[in-house]
């Protein structure tokens, strides 16, 4: 057991036991506090990943700002402040079942793929991989086009956001 | 290496010695000297914080032409330990309805996003918490931690004019991100890099001269996010009485405090490193404490400066605040943005370099008024017309 | 050392916890809560496929980021849409919005 499995066990059961607080608490807001604490988890998980930009954007975009929409969104939908209702389905023992079933689906496809337990390589010195990623992202050979049409998409949702909710003074 | 060239890893050799003369194992005495590193440096951060409780207080008193605290202690230098400790005895009463956990966690997440600040600033050539090399967007991604615990303290209050204050604060604070982080992207651009370390070696000529708008951009940003005046609206004491921290006592306010005034000071000293040189000054790389001491002197400037910003000023409107972000910052960054980096790559090796971004600047600026000067007359304009056929109409 | 077995189980844990999330609530805000954990682990799983991969392709992680950008476009809509009918509707119980127009 040495220091990153360590730290890895304590990132999963923080990320597993958050996710499991969000879908299952009465509080909304408490659901949005739990998906905080799960998005920080993945973030922790990316740097162990040696991941580094993809932690702070992370950050930055879920809980900077996916996050807080969700707590509004929350704070704009609710008649009374106190909670309302049973908030799980009629169906939720089938669900239940679904998720195990395909947990274990899942699972077993992985062990009997072959780089199963393959273990990490180091990278070889000197890569830059904040530089690669930019380059990457606007370079004409690699991933350019992807880029603007994320970017298109994006605006495209802006104005869609905007227009679905906008009450027409 | 001796201790005036480099103190932090005299200082760290030392120590490690005597630890495992001690016999202590090779992880835990590594372990041990990164917990006593960031111990220091939080506790210098505390420290400075408690110091900007008098300095605040002193200035704002000179700015209001009186004279201060002045009677607790030489010059009232022991003023704010009289105010920690008034904080410390006051009752600590938890509203009722209020969410306990979130409304006790609220300034413990306020006081961590601004510490988590000083891991990255580099406060002396050798002298940092770590070389991150996203340093740039680890400053917003902090921003939005703060940003949380606003929003955590305004839900858990149960009280309507606490959130209010709350949704006022947050859709602030995330509006005025975006030309911060444009403002941002210009030194990142004329360093090549985003750690705020490269950003401060690569500072030959200070950033000022080369984008002075992209420091006021910054500033002005800056100020905005902070929630200083003139963009309080969430301590709005005339109007909605405190904001988010209407129920906080005791020491929780004490934190939200301290917190906002360590947040300046670190934004202040953010805005020297980015812009005007951070610790560079002459022998700031043969001696490292010597620029603390410069980083010291220009983020205290910029304190001054906000706060100068804050005591002369009223406070601006909601919707004015809103539509001065959208409608003229943001476009106004990009521009800036695009200029900079065209400019940037065209004259990269030449000699013409710094004076032209200087001129590039001057040309967005002069640019920015006009146009202003154009709305501002063709708005007079629609006002004046209806006045016309009323005197007209009193003629006849 | 980590090996890549537990990166993948993480990431099918957490998308399966999304996927329950999904199915089980009666809120909307909620289920869309799920897909956010679902996407989350989609992520989880690109970025340990790059880092084991061959690191110094930067594909996984191009491809991660554009996952983020999907992500926030959806939430933007998605709560959007909700705000809307809940204004029409007074609710955002999912099985209550069961008529289009009457």
């Amino acid at each position: 057991m040495d220091f990153m499995q360590i730290i890895f066990l304590l990132c999963a059961a923080l990320i597993l036991g958050a996710a499991l607080m969000v879908v299952t608490t009465r509080n909304m807001i408490h659901a949005a506090l739990w998906l905080i604490a799960t998005l920080f988890g993945v973030a922790i998980l990316y740097v162990l990943l040696n991941a580094g930009f993809l932690a702070v954007v992370q950050v930055v975009i879920y809980i900077g700002a996916i996050a807080i929409l969700f707590i509004f969104a929350v704070m704009l939908t609710r008649r009374e402040m106190r909670d309302q209702g049973p908030q799980l389905n009629n169906g939720w023992w089938m669900a239940v079942l679904i998720s195990l079933l395909s947990f274990g689906g899942l699972f077993l496809l992985f062990t009997n793929w072959s780089g199963f337990g393959k273990m990490m390589v180091n990278i070889p010195a000197g890569t830059d991989t904040l530089r690669e990623l930019g380059s990457a992202l606007v370079s004409p050979n690699a991933f350019v086009i992807p880029f603007e049409v994320a970017s298109v998409l994006l605006l495209a949702a802006l104005i869609g956001a905007v227009y679905v909710s906008f009450r027409g003074k | 290496m001796n201790f005036w060239n480099d103190p932090i890893n005299f200082v760290s050799v030392w120590l490690r010695s005597l630890f495992s003369g001690w016999g202590m194992a090779d992880w835990l005495v590594n372990v041990l000297l990164a917990v006593m590193g960031i111990v220091v440096l939080i506790i210098c951060a505390m420290i400075l914080d408690i110091m900007l409780v008098w300095v605040e207080r002193k200035v704002v008193a000179r700015f209001q032409d009186r004279f201060g605290p002045n009677r607790v202690g030489p010059f009232g230098l022991i003023q704010p330990f009289a105010d920690i400790i008034k904080l410390l005895i006051k009752e600590d009463i938890t509203p009722i309805g209020a969410d306990r956990i979130i409304f006790n966690l609220a300034p413990i997440f306020a006081m961590t996003a601004v510490l988590l600040l000083w891991a990255i600033l580099p406060l002396g050539s050798v002298i940092y918490g770590v070389d991150l090399n996203v340093g740039v967007l680890y400053i917003i991604a902090t921003g939005a931690i703060g940003t949380l615990s606003i929003i955590m303290a305004g839900w858990a209050s149960n009280n309507k004019f606490a959130l209010i204050g709350a949704f006022r604060t947050v859709a602030q604070m995330v509006s005025y991100e975006i030309p911060m982080l444009v403002a941002m992207l210009i030194p990142t651009i004329l360093a090549g890099t985003m750690s705020v370390n490269g950003i401060v070696q690569a500072q030959n000529v200070w950033f000022v001269i080369l984008s002075p708008i992209g420091v006021l951009i910054f500033i002005i940003s800056a100020i905005a996010e902070l929630g200083r005046s003139p963009f309080d609206l969430n301590e709005a004491e005339s109007e909605i009485v405190a904001g988010f921290h209407i129920e906080y006592t005791g020491i929780k306010f004490g934190m939200f405090y301290a917190s906002e005034l360590l947040h300046t000071f670190t934004f202040g000293g953010f805005i020297a490193t980015l812009f005007f040189g951070g610790w560079r000054g002459p022998f700031a790389e043969t001696y490292p404490l010597l620029g603390v001491f410069y980083l010291f002197i220009k983020a205290m400037f910029f304190y001054w400066v906000i706060m100068w910003v804050k005591y002369s000023m009223p406070r601006i409107r909601i919707d004015h605040m809103l539509a001065f972000n959208w409608k003229f910052l943001t476009p106004l960054a990009f521009v800036l943005l695009i200029v900079t980096a065209v400019v940037d790559k065209v004259l990269a090796q030449t000699n013409y370099h710094a004076t032209g971004l200087l001129l590039a600047n001057i040309i967005v600026g002069w640019v920015t008024i006009e146009i202003l000067r154009i709305h501002a007359r063709s708005l007079r304009k629609k006002d004046e017309i209806p006045a016309q056929p009323s005197t007209q109409a009193a003629h006849h | 050392m980590v090996p890549l077995s537990w990166y993948l189980t993480l990431s099918a844990a957490l998308f399966n916890i999304g996927l329950f999330g999904v199915l089980a609530r009666r809120n909307a805000v909620a289920i869309l809560l799920g897909i956010e954990l679902m996407l989350n682990a989609v992520n989880i799983n690109l970025v340990a496929f790059w880092r084991y991969g061959d690191p110094t392709v930067i594909t996984g992680q191009v491809f991660a980021i554009i996952v983020f950008a999907v992500a926030a476009a959806e939430v933007a809509v998605g709560l959007a849409l909700i705000i809307s009918v809940y204004r029409n509707r007074s609710t955002v119980i999912a099985n209550d919005i069961d008529m289009l127009k009457w």
